[in-house]
């Protein structure tokens, strides 16, 4: 009981991490119908420009830790939104309207240019941080068995369900919002309606960027360590996750999140470490032939 | 009296407009500081335990510099505002030309590809390359079926070819079956994998294929990559046997094949055997997927990837096409890395990563999805370029995925888009491939 709770703690922390980044490959699925397969190699360079602006406080002499981390907050969130905006413009745009496999090409065309550019500028080592944030809490020792639940999970945690509902609202609320979801169901309508079409698609990319770079923050809170690699395997989860529960869904996709990052901690915990990636791709495979249309996903209409 | 002074300015020429290009360049060349400052301007590096930050401006300096003078010269000259709007580059006439070069292009490749062992000055580290672009031409080619015939995108292709590359090298050292019972037997067994992956996928659409069959492919290789006693692990199997020549051995000594044909005994010959063998191989694929084309299952296969809606309502048996599809793409995927195990004589999982994935698609989309000659020239290209530019390792993939990206914009439909139809009723016509809907499978 204890060790399954204590795994259920990890595997919190994990599955918020990949919701953050879900939520990047959904909306742009939802909105645009591709694949953005840069968005993982985002994610990584959000992680990177956190350690970055991180060190450059420390060296200027901003140590109190809750005023750094916010600071690295909005300022990774800036620059990796630039980024987010950058690829969409220079990527994607040209190639809107042109046939489906294009812009996946010049995605995963994208996605090796971030990661090479990354390791060449930044070398191909693994760059550590010492952690920032210590300290925990114990649960249940009273009831004989403990649970340690560290400040740095807490913050992922909380700092998760924050953005969702800061997220939500926007989607729900705001007249952004508004032109998205119309965008996502009819762009020439929305166009014609007087949303500006393109400017909608590059606040997407830059929302996504935005929750990618928190994600890479509280990676790098949480393991300590960036590398120019980490970008593909968390963003082949998180897209994962974000079919699993039903692309273009954003509920769908914090939950698909939580549940590979479930997955993959139970699974590696109990069965076997080596193969907890094959348990995650093979529940998406089972889901997939059951559920085609993911978790919480629509039902995707048919039209002649 | 007075001219119209109103109009003049919208009649005259457009002169370059010198400011708002300087404006433009400036916008752009901001928006790279931002991008750059951090990233190439502090480095993170590490000195006695401790990260820390190196700063590199020179760099930064040089990308802004770049940019901006960059975005100035193409706004004052390519992107200038022209006072009509200037035809396409590759108008569907060109196109038709173009078309009637490849057709004389594709002979000659051909000829050249012949002859190129006995070509004076072609050393063998020119024949071992060629070999290499032509386990890339076939995957290639057997990728399209998939993608451009049926239209189902697949980006686990590398499974199969994973598949193909340890059947043979299992079969071949742990029960000493010999390379030319294991080619087709790889074959089959990829194939029989490309059909266990096309059964859950049949219902699926789209996006939802494609990241299915990346799971499908990461699948197989963390398989590989885990199961030691089977598959040797991150190690590999090593000490794959070589093929022999209609049972001749390519060693030095007596019955080997320098003895048997009289030849003073080189390594070449074995080098020059393998570029034939994979030549073999790659025409048979081109071959059967010429033919198929204009078979009925190639016919439901372009048809199915213009139209699934439409297939079904006429009859169209979707499931054994899609699964036909998927089986003989995976069939030619497994006789190249049974291939690919035999000339490296060892095969790991590290080979079978998901950007070699990428990397044949890339070929397959790039070269054009309509032509067997864009694919053959994308491959020539993509790992020629890549093998020549070897010593910059790092900065080559950087250039590989902006060209992707350039190419992708300048020519969505790849290099060689035109298509001829595969039947016709009463002339051949070749048609651009900008008019063609494809890729919805």
């Amino acid at each position: 009981m204890e060790y399954f709770a204590q795994q259920l703690v990890y595997g919190l922390t994990l599955g918020s991490v990949y919701g953050l980044i879900a939520i990047g490959y959904t909306m742009v699925y939802g909105i645009i119908g591709m694949i953005n397969f840069a968005h993982g190699d985002v994610f990584m360079v959000g992680a990177f420009l956190s350690l970055i602006v991180y060190l450059v406080l420390v060296a200027i002499g901003i140590t109190f830790v809750p005023i750094a981390l916010l600071l690295v907050l909005v300022i990774a969130m800036m620059l990796t939104a630039l980024y987010g905006w950058t690829v969409e413009r220079i990527a994607y745009r040209p190639l809107r309207g042109s046939f489906r496999l294009a812009p996946l090409i010049s995605a995963i065309g994208m996605s090796i240019f971030l990661q090479n550019y990354v390791q060449v500028a930044q070398g191909p080592y693994l760059k550590p941080l010492p952690p920032v944030v210590t300290g925990g809490f114990k649960f249940g020792a009273a009831e004989g068995f403990t649970v340690n639940v560290s400040n740095v999970q807490l913050i992922i945690v909380l700092t998760t369900i924050v953005l969702m509902a800061v997220f939500s609202l926007i989607v729900g609320k705001t007249n952004f919002g508004r032109a998205q979801r119309a965008c996502e169901q009819d762009r020439k309508m929305a166009a014609l309606l007087g949303v500006d079409v393109d400017r909608t698609i590059s606040l997407t990319f830059v929302l996504g960027a935005t929750l990618a770079s928190v994600a890479g923050l509280m990676y790098l809170l949480y393991y300590g360590v960036v590398d120019f690699y980490i970008g593909f395997v968390a963003g082949v989860k998180a897209f994962t996750a974000a079919v699993l529960g039903g692309i273009g869904s954003l509920p769908g996709a914090m939950l698909g999140g939580l549940l590979i990052g479930l997955i993959e901690i139970f699974w590696g915990a109990y069965v076997s470490g080596a193969w907890k990636d094959v348990a995650a791709f093979s529940i998406l495979i089972i889901v997939l032939i059951f559920m085609p249309n993911g978790l919480l996903g629509r039902p995707e209409v048919e039209k002649v | 009296m007075a001219a119209p002074a109103s109009d003049a300015p919208v009649q005259k020429a457009p002169a370059p407009a010198i400011v708002p290009a300087i404006k433009d360049a400036a916008i752009a060349a901001l928006i790279t500081l931002g991008l750059a400052a951090p990233i190439m301007g502090l480095v993170t590096v590490q000195s006695l335990g401790k990260v820390q930050l190196e700063p590199h401006w020179m760099r930064v300096v040089l990308a802004v510099a770049v940019v901006f003078v960059g975005r100035l010269v193409l706004n004052l000259t390519l992107w200038a505002p022209r006072a009509g709007k200037s035809a396409p580059l590759i108008t569907p006439e060109v196109e038709a030309q173009l078309k009637a070069v490849t057709r004389y292009a594709a002979p000659v490749a051909l000829a050249i590809a012949v002859l190129l062992p006995f070509v004076p000055g072609v050393e063998r580290t020119t024949v071992d390359l060629a070999t290499l672009v032509l386990i890339y031409v076939m995957l290639g080619w057997g990728l399209n079926i998939v993608v451009g015939l049926a239209g189902l995108l697949d980006l686990g292709y590398v499974a199969f070819y994973a598949v193909g590359a340890y059947s043979y090298a299992l079969l071949s050292t742990q029960f000493g079956v010999s390379f030319w019972l294991c080619l087709p037997l790889a074959g089959i067994l990829a194939a029989l994998w490309g059909v266990m992956l096309g059964f859950p996928v049949l219902r699926l659409r789209g996006d939802y294929l494609a990241i299915v069959t990346l799971a499908f492919g990461e699948i197989i290789r963390i398989v590989l990559l885990n199961w030691q006693s089977v598959t040797g692990g991150p190690n590999g199997i090593p000490n794959i046997p070589k093929p022999t020549f209609f049972g001749i051995d390519f060693t030095p000594g007596p019955g080997g094949f320098a003895d048997t044909f009289g030849l003073t005994p080189s390594g070449v010959h074995r080098v020059i055997f393998m570029y034939y063998l994979i030549l073999a191989l790659a025409l048979f694929t081109n071959y059967v997927v010429l033919r198929l084309r204009r078979l009925p299952i190639g016919r439901a296969w372009e048809a199915l990837r213009e139209d699934e809606i439409a297939c079904r309502s006429l009859g169209v048996n979707t499931v054994n096409t899609k699964l036909t599809a998927f089986a003989l793409g995976a069939m030619f995927a497994g006789f190249a890395g049974s291939f690919f195990a035999t000339r490296q004589s060892l095969v790991s999982p590290e080979s079978f990563t998901f950007i070699e994935s990428a990397l044949i698609l890339a070929i397959v989309v790039l070269g054009g999805m309509g032509s067997q000659f864009g694919v053959a020239l994308a491959a020539l290209l993509m790992i020629g370029g890549f093998e020549l530019f070897r010593e910059f390792e790092d900065y080559r993939m950087m250039v590989f995925g902006v060209v992707m990206v350039l190419i992708m914009v300048w020519r969505p439909r790849g290099i060689v888009s035109s298509r001829s139809p595969s039947v016709f009723l009463k002339e051949r016509k070749a048609i651009s491939g900008s008019l063609v809907q494809e890729g919805h499978g």
